[in-house]
């Protein structure tokens, strides 16, 4: 574990000198709403993005949706859809598309869209009811975007 | 205190068991053993292909919280009503009135009152909230100062006001001069805000019954206000809930009081015509 986020964090440095993060207006979408290529250029980290997903104040996406794998941390919604056994059902390239922007696979949905900075009405800034200030920032970075994608990729019943 | 609620709760499983279901979608609420309240009915016409039945965001709430509400002994909103009482009595302002020097006894005067709130006002040719009458009462009948807008002593007056209406079914008008503003509420209840991009619909109307976290997500109905909200022990007015409704979708909120907070609290108080008042009911 010490060793592989050790090469991580040597394969994060290299790679930024190289590319930046795609930035969110710069995303490509497929026709069915996939992204192909990684926002951040990096390899995703599972472990983080389980974490990411049930933190409160970044994805908080058991807000809406049960997962058995994160079943220690509590109060799981039922908004959507379970996400057991979600990467039978799409590639990483289109559970990325839904993370970025799951209108583009949902028209209208109700789950928002992780990486997108525009286009809102009346955008606050965060959760204190003000307005926001400047640009936003979208509600996930790059890789953390990347790292929910390489746990949701874990979650096969097959 | 605890060993009343205690009480209350063995009293109400015997003669109601179905309250110690989890899901508590068939119990009943009578208030005090004699305020039948009607906490299902059918949605009102202007709903129609949207929802069938409304229902009280009552049958949310555990058991425990529901059962405060039957017993006005175990209902903390009720102490605000006594501290509004005071208020309902105390000469205030330059013009030396009382509430009650103008409308008497407030269980005759405000009986009704709540359930046709927010109403037309023809002097003032707006809608006008509760909350603006009373102001105005204030203001240019007693020459006392005005409330905070959705404040503390406002917010215990409006359970006043709401208890002299328990049980009437909320019956607001959306016709003849109100139509536009109404419009207009319905209109910001559909607009998704804010960076999570959700509209009071998106959780309300398509997700009700569903949980989000470990929130039971109910209509968002506006019959049982001022709420006493267990989350935080005070009384939370129409306008307090929205404004965190509208915050949590990482919006900037609209202020209480605003023009419009005011549409859209027509709105929504015309999807419950038909439930009762509850004010104060209790909440978490
Ligand atoms: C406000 C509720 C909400 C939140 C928060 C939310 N989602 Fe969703 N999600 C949904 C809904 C609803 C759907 C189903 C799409 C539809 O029909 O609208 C969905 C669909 C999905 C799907 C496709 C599921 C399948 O089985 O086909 C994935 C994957 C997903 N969400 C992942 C996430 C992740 C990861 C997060 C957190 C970063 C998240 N969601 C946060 C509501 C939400
Ligand atoms: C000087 C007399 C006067 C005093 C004092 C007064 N009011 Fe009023 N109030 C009125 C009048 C007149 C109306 C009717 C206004 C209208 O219809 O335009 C009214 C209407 C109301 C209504 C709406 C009733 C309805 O049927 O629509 C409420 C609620 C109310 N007052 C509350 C209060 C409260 C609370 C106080 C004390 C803080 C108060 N009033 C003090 C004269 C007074
Ligand atoms: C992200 C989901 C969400 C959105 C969007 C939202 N609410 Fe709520 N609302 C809640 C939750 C959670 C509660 C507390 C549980 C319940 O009663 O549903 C609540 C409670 C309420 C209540 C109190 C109901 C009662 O019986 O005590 C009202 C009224 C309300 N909301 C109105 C609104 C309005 C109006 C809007 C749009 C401006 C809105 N909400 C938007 C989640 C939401």
């Amino acid at each position: 574990m010490k060793l592989s986020t050790l090469t991580l964090v040597v394969s994060v440095a290299a790679g930024s000198a190289m590319a930046g993060p795609i930035a969110p207006a710069d995303v490509v979408f497929t026709e069915y709403g996939a992204v192909e290529a990684s926002l951040s250029g990096q390899p995703g980290d599972a472990a983080n993005g389980a974490k990411i997903m049930t933190t409160k104040s970044t994805g908080n996406c058991i807000a809406c949706h049960e997962v058995s794998a994160l079943s220690e941390a509590p109060f799981h919604g039922n908004v959507g859809p379970s996400l057991d056994g979600v990467a039978d059902r799409w590639s990483e390239a289109e559970l990325r598309g839904i993370l970025s922007n799951a209108k583009k696979t949902y028209e209208g949905t109700v789950m928002p869209a992780y990486y997108k900075v525009d286009g809102f009405t009346r955008p606050g800034n965060a959760y204190t009811g003000k307005a926001a200030e400047g640009a936003l920032d979208p509600l996930l970075s790059a890789q953390q975007i990347e790292d929910v994608v390489a746990f949701l990729s874990t979650l096969k019943d097959e | 205190m605890k060993f009343k609620a205690m009480t209350a709760i063995a009293a109400l499983a015997v003669s109601a068991p179905a309250l110690l279901l989890a899901d508590a979608d068939d119990d009943t609420l009578i208030v005090n053993g004699e305020i039948e309240m009607i906490t299902k009915a059918p949605a009102p016409e202007h709903l129609s292909g949207v929802l069938d039945e409304i229902v009280s965001g009552w049958h949310m709430r555990s058991d425990e919280t529901q059962v405060m509400q039957a017993d006005d002994f175990d209902n903390p909103g009720m102490i605000y009503t006594e501290q509004a009482l005071d208020d309902w009595n105390a000469v205030n302002g330059t013009k030396g009135k009382s509430c009650a020097s103008c409308h008497g006894d407030v269980e005759e005067s405000m009986k009704g009152v709540r359930a046709v709130y927010p109403k037309w006002n023809d002097s003032k040719e707006k809608v006008y909230t509760m909350e603006m009458q009373i102001n105005d009462c204030l203001t240019d009948g007693m020459g006392a100062d005005a409330w905070k807008k959705s404040g503390a002593q406002m917010a215990a007056m409006e359970a006043l006001i709401s208890v002299q209406s328990r049980g009437m079914p909320m019956n607001v008008a959306i016709d003849g001069p109100a139509e536009a503003t109404w419009e207009w509420g319905k209109e910001l209840y559909y607009t998704r805000t804010g960076q999570l991009d959700l509209s009071c619909a998106s959780c309300h109307e398509e997700n009700y019954g569903n949980h989000i976290r470990s929130d039971h997500l109910s209509q968002g109905q506006t019959n049982g206000f001022p709420v006493y909200r267990l989350k935080n022990a005070k009384l939370t007015t129409v306008h307090g809930r929205f404004k965190g409704c509208v915050r949590d979708t990482r919006a900037e909120t609209y202020s209480p009081g605003s023009d419009e907070f005011v549409a859209l609290e027509l709105y929504v108080a015309s999807r419950g015509n038909g439930l009762s008042v509850e004010g104060p009911s209790v909440r978490n």
